[in-house]
C-alpha cells in the first residue's frame, strides 16, 4: 500500500522508475508497427482502468456497473461521428466526457447513499438499463448490429488517422499520459487522503466531520468521466460501437484488469490490461475455454494467496530482497 | 375483452412458474449471504450444473425426469459442500472486494468447464410425456410443464419454511442470522451450520435450475446472463429473509413476462428501472431486517 | 455564563425501552467531568445522541448556548465537539500521522482540495506533528496502525479528536483494553491536555475517574442517580449500593 497511496507524509515528485511505462510505451511505438492497433487498446483499458482504480481502490467503492460510463462515453462520440456528422475528435472526446460525467453525478448521486450488495445491485441495474437502451434504440445505437460509420477526422485537422494506426496510437498515448498525471496528483492530495480514510473507516471520517457523502459523489464523477473518455478513445480507434462496450463481462474483465496488477496503487492500473490484453491476444481466440478457466483460476489464486495482484508480488519480493543481509 | 382476460391468466401463469423458478434458484442466495455475510456472485454456477446434470442424466443415461431432478439437487449440494469446505470457508472474514473477484472467479471457471463439455449451444430438455401436454383447469388448458413447476415448487417453499420456523436447524440458522457472535456463544456449531446450509442453498440452486431448464435455457453463459435476476430477487426481497424473496420473484416473474407480452419493444428496461426505484424507496429490499 | 454543553430533559427509547430518561446534564466550560454507572446504564447512548449518531427521542442538546438537537454529526464537529471511540475506530493501513492529519486537515477546510500534494501542506503536518510529540507519540508518526501497539493506537483516538481542536471533547472509555499499568500514559496525557477544554469522560477505571475528574455522574438505567464532586460521591450510599450490587452480581 505504501507505494502510491499518497498521504501527508508521501513525497509527489515523480520518481524515475515512473517514467518506466512511458519509455516502454514510445519503445513498442517503434519496434513493434504491426502491434499498434492492440497497443492503442491496451492504453485505452489502462486509462479505463485508472478510472476504476480511483473508486474501487482509493475510495473502496465496489461496483460491477462501470461499464455503464465507458459504453456511454463510447456511444456518445459513435452516435456524433455516425448520425450528428461531428467529426472533430476533441468534440467527441469532450462530449463523452461530459456525458460521462453527467451520468457519473446522476447515477452517483443516488447509489452512494446506500451500500454493500444494494450499491453491488445498483451499479449492475443502472449497467443493465443502458445496456436495454443500446440494444432497442436501434435507429440511434444500430442495436445488436453495432455503430459502423464512425468518421473521425484529423486530429486538429493535422493528424490524419492512418490504417496502421500510428496516429491513433501515439493520440491514446497523450490522452492517458494526461489522465494518468490528473488521477496521480488526485491521489497525491488531501482529496485524496480523505479518500483513503474513507475507505478505512467512513464512521470515523464522519466523525472527525467530513462530508464523506459529497467526497464520495466527486471521485464517482470524476471516475465515470475519465471513463467517459476511455470509451470515447475506443470508438475513435475502432470507428465501430458494439454492444459489448456495455455488457457485464466487460465490466468484470476490466475489474479482473484492475486485480491482476494491483488494486490501490496507481501503476497496478498499467500492469493489468498489459499483461491481460497481451495474453488475451495470443491465447483467447485459440482456446476461448482454457483462456476463461484461466482467467477464473488466476482471480481465484489471486485472491487466496496474492492479494496485492503483480505489483504487491513485486513489492513483496523487494522487500525480501532488500531484508537479506 | 374476454380475449384481455384470457391473456390476463396467460401471463399470471407464465410469470408464476417463472417467479417460482426464480425463487427456488435464489433463495439459497439470500440465506448465504443474510447467514454467513458472502456475496456468492457464482450461485447461478449451482442453478446451470442442476441445468447439466438433469439433461445429461435424461438424454445421455435415459434417466427418468424425477430421478434426474433429484439427482439435479443431490449432486449439487454435494459438490458445493466441497466448494465450501475447500474454498469458501476461507474467505467468510473477506472483504466485499475480494468475495465479489473470488466469485466472479469461480463463474469464468465454471463457464469454461462447461463450455468445453458440452459447447455453447443451449441443452435440449427431453421432458417425459405426461408433462408435455395441457393440463385442463377451470375451463382452460394450460401447459402440464408449468403447472408441474408451480406445484411442485410450492411444495418444495413449503418443506423450507416449515424446516427454517420449526425445526433445530431452522432455529439456528434464525438465530445465527439475527446475532452471529450470540449464537455462537451458547453453543451453536456455525461452521456446520454454514456448511449445511450452503449445501442446502445450492441444492435447491441446483433443482431450480433443473426445474427449470426449458424456461431458463441452459447454457455456458448462463451464470453470467441470469444474475443479475437472482441479485434483483435476494436484494428487492431483503438479504436473510425467506419471504422478501418469494414475493419478489413472484412480482420480477409476473413483470417479466409482463413486459415481453405487452411491451417486448422496451425488454427488459421497465424490471431494472423498477428494481432501481424500489432499492431507492427501501434500500434494504421490500421485506429487509434494517430499514 | 452558559455551559460548554448542556441537556435537558433528554430522552432516548427503542420501543418499550428506555434507555435515556430524561437526562439533565451541565459540562462546564474547561471542566474535567466523568460520566460513570454500570454496564447497560445508558453511558454509550448518551454520548451517541450528544455528537449526532442517534437522533434523541425527546429533549434537546445546546452546545455554547446554541441548540444543536437536530444538526447534523458533521457540523457539531466544526462547531467543537470532539469525540473518541470505545472501540479502536482508526484508519488501520494509514500511518499514525495521516490519522491525525485527516483530521486537521478536515477542521482547517483543505480536505478537499485535489491539485496540490498533501505534504506540501507543511501547516498540517507541523500541527499533526506537535499534537503526536505532546503525546509522545513523535517517533510514531510513520508507522501504520496495524504495526501500532494497542496502548498507543489509544493515545492516537485521543490525537484525531485533539486534531479538531474541540471546544468540548468526549472521551469514551479512553483507557478500555490498556493493561493499568499502562493506563498511567494515558492519565498523564489527560492531565496535559489543554485546560480550556472542557473533558467528559466515560470510564470503567475508577482509579482513573477520581483521579482526573473534578466532578462525577453517576448514570443508572438511563437516569442521573447522583451529581457531585468525587468526595461526595465516594461516599455515596446510594452508588455505593449499586458498584456492591454489582461487583457481587460478578
Amino acid at each position: 500500500m505504501s507505494a502510491h497511496a499518497g498521504g501527508y507524509s508521501a513525497d509527489p515528485r515523480i520518481r524515475w522508475i515512473e517514467s518506466l511505462p512511458w519509455i516502454v510505451a514510445i519503445a513498442a511505438f517503434f519496434a513493434l508497427p504491426e502491434y499498434l492497433s492492440l497497443g492503442a487498446r491496451i492504453l485505452i483499458y489502462i486509462l479505463y482502468a485508472l478510472s476504476l482504480d480511483l473508486i474501487v481502490g482509493y475510495a473502496g467503492i465496489i461496483t460491477l456497473g462501470h461499464s455503464a460510463y465507458f459504453g456511454l462515453g463510447a456511444y456518445i462520440a459513435g452516435i456524433l461521428a455516425a448520425k450528428a456528422g461531428i467529426s472533430d475528435p476533441m468534440v467527441q472526446l469532450a462530449a463523452a466526457a461530459a456525458a460521462g460525467a453527467l451520468l457519473g453525478i446522476s447515477t452517483g448521486a443516488i447509489i452512494l447513499r446506500t451500500k454493500a450488495l444494494t450499491l453491488l445491485m445498483l451499479t449492475l441495474a443502472i449497467t443493465s438499463v443502458l445496456l436495454e437502451i443500446a440494444n432497442k434504440a436501434t435507429t440511434l445505437t444500430g442495436g445488436a448490429d453495432g455503430l459502423s460509420g464512425v468518421v473521425v477526422a484529423p486530429i486538429l485537422g493535422l493528424f490524419r488517422f492512418d490504417i496502421f494506426g500510428k496516429t491513433a496510437y501515439l493520440y491514446c498515448l497523450l490522452v492517458l499520459l494526461l489522465g494518468w498525471w490528473l488521477v496521480r496528483k488526485m491521489i497525491y492530495s488531501p482529496f485524496g487522503t480523505s479518500l483513503t480514510g474513507v475507505r478505512e473507516n467512513s464512521l470515523r471520517m464522519h466523525a472527525i466531520g467530513a462530508p464523506v457523502y459529497w467526497r464520495l459523489v466527486l471521485v464517482y464523477t470524476l471516475s465515470a468521466t475519465i471513463a467517459g473518455v476511455a470509451g470515447g478513445l475506443i470508438t475513435q480507434t475502432n470507428q465501430f460501437v458494439g454492444l459489448n462496450v456495455l455488457s457485464f463481462e466487460s465490466a468484470g474483465e476490466l475489474l479482473v484488469m484492475l486485480i491482476l496488477g494491483g488494486v490501490g496503487r496507481i501503476y497496478g492500473a498499467f500492469v493489468g490490461p498489459v499483461a491481460y490484453l497481451i495474453a488475451q491476444d495470443f491465447l483467447a481466440k485459440q482456446f476461448p475455454e482454457y483462456w476463461y478457466f484461466g482467467i477464473g483460476t488466476m482471480l481465484v489464486l489471486v485472491v487466496m494467496f496474492a492479494r496485492g495482484g503483480i505489483l504487491g508480488i513485486l513489492d513483496g519480493s523487494l522487500v525480501k530482497l532488500r531484508s537479506r543481509p | 375483452m374476454e380475449a384481455f382476460f384470457a391473456s390476463l391468466v396467460s401471463v399470471a401463469f407464465h410469470g408464476a412458474a417463472l417467479g417460482m423458478i426464480l425463487y427456488v434458484i435464489s433463495v439459497g442466495l439470500s440465506v448465504t449471504m443474510g447467514l454467513m455475510g458472502f456475496a456468492n456472485l457464482a450461485h447461478g454456477v449451482f442453478a446451470m450444473a442442476g441445468g447439466y446434470v438433469l439433461t445429461t442424466a435424461i438424454s445421455r443415461f435415459g434417466a427418468p425426469y424425477p430421478l434426474a431432478l433429484a439427482l439435479a439437487f443431490a449432486l449439487v449440494a454435494a459438490a458445493s459442500v466441497v466448494l465450501e469446505r475447500l474454498l469458501y470457508s476461507r474467505l467468510y472474514a473477506a472483504s466485499d472486494l475480494e468475495q465479489v473477484l473470488f466469485t466472479i472467479g469461480l463463474i469464468f471457471i465454471a463457464v469454461a468447464v462447461a463450455r468445453f463439455i458440452y459447447g455453447t449451444l443451449q441443452q435440449p430438455v427431453v421432458l417425459p410425456d405426461y408433462l408435455k401436454g395441457q393440463f385442463p383447469l377451470l375451463g382452460r388448458d394450460f401447459p402440464a410443464y408449468r403447472v408441474f413447476i408451480i406445484v411442485f415448487s410450492a411444495v418444495m417453499v413449503a418443506l423450507l419454511w416449515f424446516g427454517v420456523e420449526r425445526t433445530r436447524w431452522g432455529a439456528m440458522v434464525r438465530a445465527t442470522v439475527d446475532n452471529r457472535a450470540m449464537a455462537q456463544s451458547v453453543g451453536i456449531n456455525t461452521k456446520r451450520l454454514f456448511t449445511l446450509t450452503f449445501a442446502l442453498g445450492s441444492g435447491l440452486a441446483g433443482l431450480g435450475g433443473g426445474l427449470g431448464a426449458e424456461i431458463i435455457a441452459i447454457q455456458p453463459s448462463y451464470p453470467f446472463e441470469n444474475l443479475v435476476y437472482f441479485l434483483v430477487v435476494v436484494s428487492v426481497g431483503g438479504l436473510g429473509s425467506l419471504r422478501g424473496p418469494f414475493v419478489a420473484a413472484l412480482l420480477i416473474g409476473i413483470a417479466d413476462t409482463a413486459c415481453k407480452y405487452w411491451l417486448p419493444q422496451y425488454g427488459a428496461f421497465p424490471i431494472y428501472v423498477a428494481t432501481i426505484a424500489i432499492l431507492l424507496w427501501r434500500p434494504s429490499g421490500l421485506f429487509g431486517r434494517h430499514a | 455564563m452558559s455551559a460548554a454543553l448542556e441537556t435537558r430533559g433528554l430522552c432516548k427509547s427503542f420501543g418499550a425501552l428506555t434507555v435515556a430518561d430524561d437526562i439533565d446534564f451541565r459540562l462546564e466550560i474547561g471542566a474535567r467531568h466523568a460520566l460513570i454507572g454500570p454496564n447497560g446504564a445508558g453511558k454509550t447512548t448518551f454520548v451517541n445522541m450528544l455528537t449526532g449518531a442517534l437522533p434523541p427521542s425527546s429533549g434537546r442538546i445546546v452546545l455554547g448556548g446554541e441548540d444543536i438537537t437536530a444538526m447534523a454529526q458533521a457540523k457539531r464537529v466544526k462547531r467543537g465537539l470532539g469525540r473518541t471511540f470505545q472501540i479502536n475506530a482508526l484508519f488501520r493501513r494509514l500511518a499514525v500521522i495521516d490519522n491525525v492529519a485527516l483530521a486537521v486537515a478536515e477542521r482547517r477546510g483543505v480536505a478537499r482540495r485535489m491539485l496540490r500534494a498533501a505534504s506540501t501542506h507543511a501547516d498540517v503536518r507541523a500541527e499533526s506533528m506537535d499534537l503526536l510529540a505532546t503525546l509522545g507519540l513523535a517517533e510514531d508518526a510513520g508507522i501504520r496502525i496495524l504495526d501500532l501497539p494497542y496502548g498507543k493506537q489509544r493515545l492516537v483516538e485521543i490525537a484525531i479528536a485533539l486534531g479538531l481542536k474541540p471546544r468540548v471533547l468526549l472521551l469514551d472509555e479512553p483507557a478500555a483494553g490498556v493493561p493499568s499499568l499502562e493506563s498511567y500514559r494515558i492519565l498523564q496525557v489527560l492531565d496535559n491536555l489543554p485546560k480550556h477544554i472542557a473533558i467528559l469522560i466515560i470510564e470503567h477505571d475508577m482509579d482513573l475517574v477520581f483521579r482526573f475528574a473534578q466532578r462525577i455522574t453517576v448514570l443508572v438505567q438511563g437516569e442521573v442517580l447522583v451529581e457531585g464532586p468525587p468526595e461526595e460521591i465516594a461516599k455515596d450510599k446510594r452508588v455505593h449500593q449499586v458498584y456492591l450490587g454489582e461487583q457481587h452480581h460478578g
